[in-house]
């Protein structure tokens, strides 16, 4: 039989999950605070994610995709010395339960980690934003190493 | 001018779907007219029986570990090899009507070509190609997408509106509120999926893919060589044809399929003589497939609801014949008739209610995997009508193109052509088909690795949740046409089941490393 990465290490027959949980993570050759310069501006998250738009009022944000579907959000943490957001989307009655964060991580030697993770309902729409947040990480990277 | 070439495919149809099989409901002349004068293969098999996967395969001629598409919503690259770039380069126009599917569904980003172009009602998409030119995307010039409703960003979806804006809401609501595959059922016996649908046949997807096929067609200059994929949503589920036809097959007069176990006594039994998930799924403890209503259990499905699929399914084949047929009269009143190869084949089969199945899944049987597959070359390239039984896979196809249109079969492709013949078959190197199967679905996580070889089929479940990698599937065809009767664990194949093995080892392409992520449920 040859070499088959079988996702080893998961113990499958312990997986609990109540809600989608996805998570994409990019290393990124910037250091932390200048990632997080833009990362943390949270009216910008349409420069490196896939969205078209953004709007931020106090602790609410308004996010448009190119099919023109707005979340509303909830902004829960935008914490600066940790380099973490978090946020809910909230108002769509297709949309159970959600909780979003991303965290800037400083790797220790000059670069950075950014990690982005989503906790939802309904669970099938929680690939779907892991694809698109993957993308945006892989944007941000190139948008980080080239500018 | 040289060999035009209409490809012609459905999805998830049964090999059995077809007169010149010896199907024996659906009344399918037209395609049953090119078996008689083409070459018709009885052990098609695809290289993966979901969509994404098949159809990927289709497009670049290679195996689910060399393209990457391991299941659905795994996106196709989109610099991933095309037949299609191939033959435009070589001068053909190209088009592609009806259900792409090599890019996820669900896409609210709008991240994936396919949605972009259909959302905005483009032609095509155009991308930096090889050479630093502007090339179409995947090579087609045209395309005029559509898949099993009214409900998307497709071109159909938009036709449709315009049309009728309420007939979108007329099909079968495919996902629920929870954007789970619907359980719910309905026609005469609530069987899942199936619905009365008040569309009227002329607005029906089928009619529109055929349409838009003459259109195109009828676009071009006589002199041009062209390579046109109509692609058919149907007989996918869900099964909700117009009701205007619900007519042509009475389910109550329809006999059970053969691959049916009446007695559920029997039935179980042949299921647990199966790998684990086959009973899981049919208690409705293992949902392993995104496409199958996690929220239904197979277990309830009655011979009654057996009946109403099959007979939604016939009629669904029964429109696509005709519309096949209107689009064959097209091709000829433009003269092209002695210049054109016409290929039929699916992208994977459909348990229809074999062993009390419905949908599909990791389930390596004939259900799934023997698929229809006919060739009607062009008059003018004097092939002689033929049956192949050697095993052949939709891994061939994209060399069979290249071989229609003269060029040199491509570098990426990893099966030469199809044969025309058994002869030609053995000459090729038609020895045997591989089918993989990788899913991680919501914590299930399911591998399969399958050989058809010699008339047998075996089947290697690989460690996953409910697997420890010791269980399989080994099915003598000649004897267990039905693959009832599980020889895995029989001491008299061993050696038989160790060759298989071997084999299916040893031909399996190394998989392409990292493994592409998924990114939509479908």
């Amino acid at each position: 039989m040859p070499d088959f990465p079988t996702w080893s290490g998961v113990s499958t027959n312990r997986y609990i999950a109540r809600m989608g949980s996805v998570r994409r993570h990019v290393h990124i050759n910037r250091d932390p605070d200048t990632v997080w310069a833009l990362v943390g501006d949270l009216a910008r998250q349409h420069e490196w994610f896939p969205f078209s738009s953004c709007r931020v009022e106090g602790n609410k944000r308004w996010m448009t995709t190119p099919s023109g579907i707005t979340f509303e959000e909830d902004i829960i943490t935008h914490d600066h010395a940790l380099r973490r957001f978090q946020y809910r989307i909230v108002g769509n009655p297709g949309i159970t339960s959600h909780l979003g964060t991303c965290d800037v991580i400083d790797d220790g030697h000059g670069g950075s980690t950014v990690v982005y993770s989503t906790d939802m309902e309904p669970e099938a729409l929680a690939i779907v934003v892991a694809g698109a947040a993957g993308e945006g990480l892989g944007k941000l990277k190139r948008l980080m190493e080239t500018t | 001018m040289g060999r035009k070439i209409l490809f012609i495919t459905t999805d998830q149809q049964r090999y059995d779907a077809l007169g010149c099989n010896g199907g024996r409901v659906a009344r399918t002349p037209v395609i049953d007219g090119l078996a008689a004068n083409g070459i018709v293969f009885d052990r098609a098999h695809p290289q993966n029986v979901v969509c994404m996967p098949s159809r990927s395969t289709m497009l670049t001629g290679q195996h689910v570990s060399t393209h990457g598409v391991w299941m659905n919503g795994v996106p196709l690259a989109s610099d991933a090899p095309s037949i299609a770039s191939d033959l435009r380069r070589a001068g053909y126009r190209t088009a592609l009507i009806g259900k792409a599917h090599f890019e996820p569904f669900i896409d609210p980003f709008l991240r994936f070509a396919e949605n972009r172009i259909g959302s905005a009602g483009l032609e095509t998409e155009m991308v930096v190609g090889e050479d630093g030119l502007p090339t179409p995307h995947r090579g087609f010039e045209h395309f005029a997408l559509a898949t099993h409703g009214g409900m998307g960003p497709f071109h159909y979806a938009r036709w449709l509106r315009e049309k009728n804006p309420s007939a979108a809401a007329m099909f079968f609501q495919v996902l629920d509120q929870q954007l789970q595959v619907n359980a719910g059922g309905g026609g005469d016996t609530n069987a899942p999926q199936v619905k009365h649908n008040d569309i009227p046949r002329e607005l029906y997807h089928t009619e529109w893919v055929a349409d838009q096929t003459i259109d195109w067609l009828s676009s071009l200059p006589a002199d041009a060589d062209w390579f046109c994929w109509m692609s058919f949503p149907d007989p996918h589920h869900p099964w909700d044809p117009p009701k205007s036809e619900i007519g042509r097959v009475n389910w109550r007069d329809l006999d059970l399929p053969d691959g049916y176990i009446v007695d559920a006594t029997e039935r179980e039994r042949v299921l647990d003589a199966k790998p684990r998930h086959w009973r899981m799924w049919y208690e409705g403890t293992f949902v392993s497939n995104y496409e199958a209503p996690a929220k239904w259990v197979p277990k309830t499905l009655t011979a009654d609801n057996v009946r109403e699929v099959n007979a939604m399914a016939h009629i669904e084949n029964e429109l696509i014949d005709e519309a096949i047929g209107r689009v064959l009269a097209s091709v000829a009143s433009r003269g092209w008739g002695d210049d054109v190869d016409v290929l039929y084949t699916t992208d994977h089969g459909e348990l229809q209610g074999d062993y009390g199945l419905l949908f599909k899944g990791p389930y390596h049987t004939d259900s799934l995997m023997r698929l229809p597959l006919v060739w009607s070359p062009a008059k003018s390239a004097m092939v002689a009508p033929a049956r192949v039984s050697a095993p052949v896979g939709l891994v061939s196809l994209a060399a069979t193109f290249a071989d229609i249109a003269g060029i040199a079969r491509p570098d990426y492709t990893e099966s030469a052509r199809l044969p025309t013949n058994d002869e030609e078959a053995r000459e090729l190197g038609h020895e045997r088909v591989l089918t993989e199967w990788d899913s991680v679905l919501f914590g299930k996580i399911v591998h399969a690795r399958t050989i058809c070889r010699d008339g047998w089929i075996c089947t290697a479940m690989l460690s996953g949740t409910v697997h420890d990698g010791t269980e399989g599937e080994l099915y003598d065809l000649a004897n267990d046409p039905l693959q009832h009767n599980n020889l895995w664990n029989s001491a008299q194949h061993a050696a038989q089941r160790a060759s298989l093995l071997d084999d299916m080892w040893s031909s399996l392409p190394t998989r392409v490393l990292p493994l592409r992520s998924c990114d939509a449920p479908v």
